[in-house]
């Protein structure tokens, strides 16, 4: 099969027919709220796991019990009650609303605006579909692909199922249950996730995505993530979507683990645009993520994100260089408007010899939106010649948002190069009057300076992932311009 | 018994013995009470979370100390900058010395804390002033609920002080360990001109915590140059408190040169709280052993158009650890702000770690605010350019050294000063650079 483009999907999606997939076998129920072993047992059980993994998510259980929530980040939110969560509910297979006139026009605007088809529009906002969309048979035609490649590409929970030796043996290898608060949440009650794994020396044919995998959507508030790229292998991995999504949920705390393994690759592209709030601050979503990839030699992970969404984001992608010769990097857009905050960054730890790490972070905020940037470059003693880059520039719009940087550097090896530099700057009253001038009207202006700002990262994503952030970015911002 | 729980059986005693007003007694209560809740810091707080103080606070340091010593000024000459004619404030021991001190009272006040808390005549100025710019946090607290002895300099208006001031604490070591907690005020009124030296000094190899609170106010179109020497002995701590409140148009600047010590601790605070104020905040670290240096500093911008501009050097060798900590808020009204950072550090060794954090927190949007940082290495070809032309090793490699520190010494404007910080450089790092300046 030739390259499968969106738009083949989209195509694609139009003619089949949807038959809600495998969610079929699972009713739609819904636990009773609140957490505690038996619930996590309960989610164990339901998704038909064997003991091991119980016993997994119970020992994460117990160290998240004694954790507390972490409080270092810049942002301030009401705490979510986490006795107040239902943990498990079967995704929502029956459609909110009947028709397009009943969703909020706003959103249908956006849609417009970035380009959706009516279908898709509907799918996204959860309106029944007058056509159905057999998503099972596209995952399929995918799978074969792969399948020849011998690239296992499907949801943890039938990995557990299927691979368990596998996800036995790198599931929290790179993200130990322990590891922070949410993660050790994650650990304990993850409802589903991706599982890949690219065998050695294959370069997987295509952009591996989740917005692929429809049938998946809705994985819920609490989604688990793993790529293996075995020797000498490569796989470039998209996450997320473009499109607005409103989600019932206010908590999400995800973990994604990469492990590269020698001479392998991963490039690892998300798209977040979660509902942010309203103008007011109302509401809108958490985002606490947990993203951590290990490189072996001569292995790189590259980490691109462009932020737009969520009231609250927590997020730092990291890349563990514990191979000689392996590189990271990381290159992000956060943009903020209205009352929404990130607390963004990037880890980059130098374990082995000849290891590099670029960090590019390109904060926007706007309103009264506060948007920072936090990030560490650890040089072990044995890391010799590590190389790292850092550049955070920052663009505020208006006087009532704030941007922030907090970067940590901790060397401890003299070979070590490390610079870091971070700009904090507007845009320019001459720049804009210079587009005035030959004809751009003022926010058409704005969108082109953000661009020029922002282009560095927007050239590191996939190339039709690339012009939907662009036009993204636009949006976000809209009506910032006072 | 640990050393709060000391400090604090202490603190019963010593209120009994001070005969003061009201007013200081109030704060010094207050002061206590943050101290006996927060306690000494520790590596959980993320102001310092690179330095522990566990090892400095094991020692058994006696917080009075009882005898009172005399030093022959030719012992100790050394430790002045004593070719140039000066005003003196020296305490040993936490004592002050009035035979090695110069000080005046005519047409400035250049004195003493203990003469400032008890005589009626400074009580206005006390009452506005005093721990008026120190922050809560519970080292500072501890100092000023201990406060009773320190430098006390007024300059009233229009006045340029022609000598620099130097403030010199001296501990003689007869006891095991010693606390000392020096508290200075410094009060800069409009249009006046000051420099001041502050050297803290142990003269045996006993162990010495000092932790010093400054505070300095310069007032209108005042101008302040403060420097710190800062080369103790190995077994010499140091927790160094300075809050600077500056009004319009005054120029505030601190150089603090960091090459002695077993742990130094730098809060530098500086407020700007008017329009077009400039401040000034540089270093120069060169330690070894096992030392270990923390710079942490904050600049706060709140009034537009001001400016500030931050330059540490700091180079390490041996065991050492150096820590930068630089903060810049700029607030909301502060536009039209320019904020400069820049930490630049080679390592040496490979067993000298380096922790840097410097952070920017901006609410404003019209403003320039940069930051720079590097971890580097000595450049090798321009050592072997150096080499090849008859320079040996350790003279290139001092060379290089003392030309990455220059942009920080540049700027102190006291001559002779500049000349002794370059000794001591070229003493550091084992040559004779061959050059005065």
């Amino acid at each position: 099969m030739s390259k499968y483009t969106e738009d083949d999907l989209r195509e694609e999606l139009k003619t089949k027919e949807y038959e809600y997939g495998f969610y079929t076998d699972i009713e739609s129920d819904t636990f009773p709220i609140g957490l505690n072993e038996d619930i996590v047992r309960a989610i164990s059980l339901k998704k038909g796991e064997p003991e091991w993994m119980t016993d997994w998510r119970l020992e994460a259980f117990k160290a998240w019990k004694e954790m507390t929530e972490p409080e270092w980040a810049n942002v301030h939110y009401k705490k979510p009650d986490f006795q107040a969560i239902s943990y498990y509910s079967a995704p929502n297979s029956k459609p909110k609303y009947n028709s397009l006139d009943e969703v909020d026009p706003e959103l249908l605007a956006t849609f417009a605006k970035l380009g959706i088809s009516i279908d898709e529009q509907k799918k996204l906002s959860n309106v029944a579909m007058d056509v159905v969309i057999d998503s099972v048979s596209v995952a399929t035609t995918f799978k074969k692909t792969l399948g020849e490649k011998g690239i296992i590409f499907m949801s943890i929970s039938e990995a557990i199922k299927k691979h368990p030796e596998l996800v036995k043996k790198y599931l929290g290898t790179v993200v130990p249950q322990k590891d922070n608060f949410y993660a050790a949440l994650n650990s304990a009650v993850f409802s589903d996730g991706s599982f890949c794994y690219i065998p050695k020396g294959v370069r997987c044919p295509m952009e591996l995505s989740t917005y692929f995998r429809i049938n998946q959507a809705g994985t819920g508030q609490f989604e688990r993530t793993l790529v293996i790229a075995d020797e000498g292998s490569y796989v470039s991995y998209l996450e997320g979507c473009t499109a607005p999504s409103r989600d019932e949920n206010q908590l999400h705390a995800a973990v994604v683990e990469l492990i590269a393994l020698d001479d392998a690759e991963i490039k690892y592209s998300t798209v977040q645009n979660w509902y942010p709030g309203n103008a007011e601050g109302k509401g809108g979503v958490f985002n606490f993520v947990t993203k951590r990839g290990l490189c072996e030699k001569n292995a790189k992970i590259s980490w691109t994100q462009v932020e737009t969404g969520s009231a609250v984001t927590w997020k730092y992608p990291s890349c563990v260089l514990k191979g000689d010769n392996s590189v990271g990097e990381f290159y992000s857009i956060a943009v903020t408007n209205n009352y929404q905050q990130a607390d963004t960054g990037t880890k980059m730890i130098h374990l082995g010899k000849n290891t590099k790490s670029t960090i590019i972070s390109k904060g926007i905020s706007a309103g009264k939106s506060q948007n920072s940037y936090r990030g560490l470059v650890k040089i072990s003693p044995n890391a010799d010649n590590a190389r790292n880059f850092s550049q955070c520039d920052s663009l505020l719009m208006g006087n009532e948002c704030g941007a922030h940087t907090f970067p940590y550097i901790e060397a401890k090896n003299k070979t070590a190069k490390i610079e870091h530099e971070a700009t904090t700057s507007k845009i320019g009253e001459d720049q804009i009057f210079y587009c005035n001038q030959r004809g751009i009207d003022t926010e058409k202006a704005i969108a082109l300076i953000v661009n020029g700002f922002s282009k560095e990262v927007l050239n590191k994503l996939p190339m039709e992932f690339a012009v939907e952030a662009q036009k993204l970015l636009e949006i976000s911002l809209e009506g910032s311009v006072g | 018994m640990d050393l709060k729980e000391k400090l604090l059986s202490s603190y019963l005693v010593f209120e009994d013995h001070v005969d003061m007003d009201t007013h200081i007694h109030n704060l010094r209560n207050d002061a206590i009470k943050i101290f006996e809740e927060k306690g000494f810091p520790t590596k959980k707080e993320e102001d310092w979370k690179y330095t522990s103080l566990n090892k400095i606070l094991k020692e058994d340091y006696s917080v009075f100390p009882k005898q009172e010593n005399a030093i022959e000024y030719n012992d100790v000459k050394k430790y002045f900058i004593h070719d140039i004619d000066s005003y003196k404030i020296v305490f040993i021991d936490g004592k002050y010395s009035s035979h090695l001190s110069q000080t005046t009272h005519d047409g400035m006040d250049i004195c003493l804390m203990s003469a400032a808390f008890t005589k009626p005549k400074y009580r206005l100025v006390i009452e506005n002033y005093f721990n008026k710019a120190a922050s809560k946090d519970s080292l500072s607290s501890l100092n000023t609920a201990f406060s009773s002895e320190g430098a006390y300099i007024h300059i009233p208006k229009n006045k340029l002080v022609e000598k620099p001031i130097q403030i010199i604490h001296f501990s003689t070591g007869n006891e095991a360990a010693t606390m000392l907690q020096p508290r200075n005020l410094v009060v800069v009124d409009e249009n006046s001109h000051v420099q001041i030296i502050e050297r803290h000094q142990s003269l045996t190899s006993n162990a010495v915590l000092t932790n010093s609170v400054t505070e300095i106010f310069a007032n209108k179109r005042a101008i302040v140059d403060y420097y710190k020497i800062q080369n103790d002995n190995s077994n010499a701590s140091l927790i160094d408190n300075t809050f600077i409140k500056q009004k319009q148009e005054s120029v505030a600047s601190v150089h603090t040169f960091s090459f002695g010590g077993k742990l130094t601790r730098n809060n530098l605070n500086f407020y700007q709280e008017g329009e077009r104020i400039d401040s000034t905040l540089k270093g120069v670290t060169i330690i070894g052993d096992n030392q270990h240096v923390d710079h942490n500093t904050l600049v706060h911008h709140i009034e537009p158009n001001c400016e500030s501009h931050q330059d540490y050097k700091g180079i390490f060798d041996e065991n050492s650890t150096g820590v930068f900590n630089g903060k810049v808020v700029v607030e909301k009204e502060a536009q039209k702000t320019n904020a400069f950072q820049a930490n630049n550090n080679i390592l040496i060794s490979d067993k000298a770690t380096i922790n840097t954090k410097p952070q920017l927190e901006i609410f404003a949007d019209d403003v320039k605010c940069s930051h720079g940082c590097t971890i580097g290495q000595l450049d090798e070809s321009a050592l072997f350019y150096m080499q090849s032309r008859g320079i040996p090793k350790k003279e290139a490699k001092a060379l290089l050294m003392y030309a990455f520190s220059n942009n920080v010494l540049n700027s102190v404007k006291i001559p002779e000063m500049k000349q002794r910080i370059t000794k001591i450089i070229a003493n550091k790092l084992g040559v004779n650079l061959g050059f005065d300046l």
